[in-house]
């Protein structure tokens, strides 16, 4: 069992836990994951670890309360237990070699980029942060991008914060401003990573994607999670998740993470529907 | 004077037609009575040639004929001299290859149903005395490690601790057993029937650690560094292989692996549990093991109307057991055999829509000394809902990739030598991470070699 000693609503629906995992922490680095386990009769749920904290053994995930799990996970308090939590899992990012890095975020997938961005700048690289969210609501981690980047563009879809527009107008404009980069790292929906690849390919700037596909095990064995990269098949969870953006095969890894849509839509309502009697009993 | 049947006492069934709705084990069991009179077809041979076909060495004739007087405790004892999992073999061990291959009986008739007869002893000891057995063995203070929950590990990790050793093992998946609770399904093996053997390991002084991932959580040099004098490393062989043919990653598209490890670990046929699983209408499952034959009847449980079997070679070259072929036959799944699927057809949703069916002839025979497939050029077509491959797995690199100076071979496997030992000193291996994937008893096997092969190496230390 796994204690949660914090607990931040950052933003509508998007929950950040620190959870005691000793075992995770010690080893844990940007870009590796963990899979949870709420309870007995939970999904296996894979996670991206947005930061460590080795000497108190403590594992920061951020989350959206999109689905049944997610929302199971979301209704724990500090001091209850999860049931399990494994990790740190698939490859740790390879950054050591940039100097220059436009780290993009989006939506929850900033969670996942500020890791990355730390890293970066603790090496002393010169990080450039651009971090899309649809509105002004749900904008997280304002300050603590600010504080490991050079520059930090915040983008808004309704222009509610920061300025009105996309990431990726915001990198083509820095691109086509004469901004050098070493690399480009994307985080966040599928179709904003493929734009964003979109965007880099041209130029010929190594663009480095983290992938979410849907999985079951986390250590290689089913298969869920595999993807086309560079015309061969591989495993998001022991391959990954960081890929070369330019060989991803983004519209059949569209395809695939909703597999399970209507699964999961049903399984949702059956979570609201038991909150809000809990809320009538209550 | 021994009852001189040619045929085994027969185990009751649940009836085909129900037992393919349901996950409900197939097999029923013998009761006291028809133990016993099985158990009095064996002639007890002095040579025991049976003994030499069980990989774990279990003293079947002894342990037979305290059944034919009756000892069912002294039955069950007598069989753990050398095997922690009789509950688990007596189900699952193609015994028809191994011990039961070399009985006299079977010269003239049908050799004693020794699987049968150990599988009541391990359920006679179950149901009849929780409380007496599993008393800790008493420990030497010596830490060693155990890497992965499955047959090889949880065998090894057994012995380990009738040695005296303060065993620990590290399972990756939130609870331990592996291809025993992930792959082989609950109507062939109960898990409570696992879980009752892993608690008795653990009542005798086992530790487990689950939620653990050595290579990753920890690596095996910081094993050592902490302070284990050994490690045994059964991870299995877990990565799944695919055909590399269009439309496989369709949605739709499983692995054995996923989709026996969404309903068998996952619980996804049960209401109460999360993970979800697809409505399957029309399935075909490519392959002709037992891995295929479990995914094909768990397909029929969760409510397919059609099950295919796709396999590329005739009946005869079928690797799975006779019994497991049977049974999916009885259950209603239907064999296309000498077929092989080219393509995976998508509708326009991108799911399965269907499949093109390459018809195959037999040619020569292979390395494998089966006749080996060749395309005839011939393409049908079957409309399907959902393809599972099942065409076999390979090891798992994590381990060979995160430990300094362990050498694999070029499948992947993990080389050791006589003693099961790998490149590395004091790190031993076996099961399916040494020989790719096989059976639960050999792996079982394995595992007891590497614990007397472990204690030797630490006494020398």
């Amino acid at each position: 069992m796994f204690r949660i000693a914090e607990k931040k609503d950052l933003a509508e629906g998007l929950t950040l836990m620190r959870v005691e995992a000793p075992n995770v922490a010690r080893r844990a680095a940007a870009g590796q994951f963990i899979i949870f386990r709420v309870d007995d009769e939970g999904e296996r749920v894979p996670l991206t670890i947005a930061d460590a904290n080795r000497e108190k053994g403590l594992i920061t995930i951020i989350f959206q309360q999109v689905g049944a799990s997610t929302m199971k996970l979301g209704a724990l308090n500090v001091g209850d237990c999860i049931r399990d939590f494994a990790g740190p899992l698939g490859r740790a990012s390879e950054l050591d070699d940039f100097k220059r890095v436009c780290v993009i975020g989006g939506g929850c997938g900033c969670a996942i980029a500020y890791p990355q961005a730390k890293y970066l700048h603790s090496r002393g690289a010169e990080v450039d942060i651009i971090a899309g969210f649809r509105t002004k609501e749900l904008v997280f981690f304002e300050d603590e991008m600010k504080a490991v980047s050079s520059n930090y563009y915040l983008m808004t879809d309704d222009g509610s914060a920061g300025e009105h527009g996309l990431v990726t107008n915001k990198l083509t404009e820095l691109i086509e401003s004469g901004r050098q980069y070493d690399a480009v790292i994307a985080i966040g929906p599928v179709p904003m990573m493929k734009f964003v690849c979109l965007a880099t390919k041209p130029h010929g700037i190594k663009t480095i994607v983290s992938l979410n596909p849907i999985m079951v095990d986390g250590t290689g064995m089913c298969g869920a999670c595999r993807v086309t990269v560079g015309g061969k098949t591989r495993f998001a969870c022991v391959d990954g998740p960081d890929f070369d953006g330019h060989e991803v095969d983004f519209d059949e890894l569209i395809r695939r993470n909703v597999i399970y849509r209507e699964e999961e839509a049903a399984a949702r309502d059956h979570v609201c529907n038991l909150r809000k009697e809990a809320e009538h009993l209550g | 004077m021994a009852n001189m049947s040619l045929e085994k006492v027969k185990m009751r069934e649940q009836d085909p037609i129900v037992r393919a709705r349901n996950f409900d084990e197939v097999t029923l069991g013998y009761s006291a009575e028809e133990a016993v009179e099985e158990a009095t077809r064996c002639l007890g041979c002095k040579n025991s040639p049976c003994v030499s076909g069980c990989p774990v060495g279990v003293k079947i004739p002894n342990f037979i004929q305290k059944l034919v007087s009756g000892d069912f405790s002294g039955a069950i004892d007598t069989i753990n001299e050398t095997n922690a999992l009789p509950a688990v073999c007596g189900r699952v061990c193609p015994q028809e290859s191994q011990c039961e291959s070399k009985c006299v009986r079977g010269i003239k008739g049908e050799p004693v149903a020794i699987g049968r007869l150990e599988r009541f002893a391990a359920d006679w000891a179950r149901e009849n005395r929780k409380s007496a057995q599993a008393v800790a063995a008493k420990s030497n203070g010596i830490k060693v490690a155990v890497v992965g929950g499955g047959p090889a590990g949880l065998t090894c990790a057994g012995d380990l601790v009738s040695m005296g050793y303060d065993v620990t093992l590290f399972e990756a998946f939130h609870v331990a057993g592996g291809v025993l609770v992930y792959g082989i399904p609950e109507f062939r093996l109960p898990k409570a029937i696992v879980r009752h053997e892993i608690e008795t390991l653990e009542r005798r002084g086992m530790k487990i650690v689950t939620n653990f991932i050595v290579g990753r959580t920890m690596t095996i040099d910081e094993m050592f560094a902490d302070g284990f004098k050994a490690v045994f490393v059964g991870s299995g062989a877990g990565l799944p292989r695919f055909m590399g043919i269009p439309g496989e990653s369709l949605s739709g598209v499983y692995s054995a692996n996923e989709f026996l490890t969404r309903i068998n670990l996952m619980g996804a046929y049960r209401s109460e549990t999360d993970t979800p699983l697809k409505k399957v209408k029309k399935v075909a499952v490519v392959g002709g093991g037992n891995v295929a034959m479990d995914a094909a009847r768990c397909a029929l449980r969760v409510g397919a109307e059609k099950v295919y079997i796709v396999y590329r070679r005739g009946m005869d070259e079928m690797p799975a057991r006779v019994e497991e072929i049977h049974h999916a036959e009885q259950e209603g799944v239907e064999f296309k055999l000498l077929h092989n699927p080219v393509e995976i057809l998508a509708d326009e949703r991108g799911a399965v829509r269907g499949a093109v069916l390459a018809e195959m002839e037999l040619g020569e025979p292979d390395e494998s000394g089966r006749r080996s497939p060749v395309d005839s050029g011939r393409r049908t077509e079957i409309e399907l809902d959902c393809v599972i491959m099942a065409l076999g797995t390979s090891p798992n690199p994590l381990i060979a990739s995160t430990t300094d100076s362990l050498s694999t071979n070029r499948r992947g496997c993990l080389e050791v030598d006589d003693d099961l030992m790998t490149s590395r000193p004091g790190v031993f291996a076996g099961g399916d991470t040494v020989t790719g994937a096989a059976t639960v008893i050999l792996a079982m096997g394995a595992g007891k070699r590497a614990a007397e092969a472990m204690d030797r190496y630490i006494k020398s230390l």
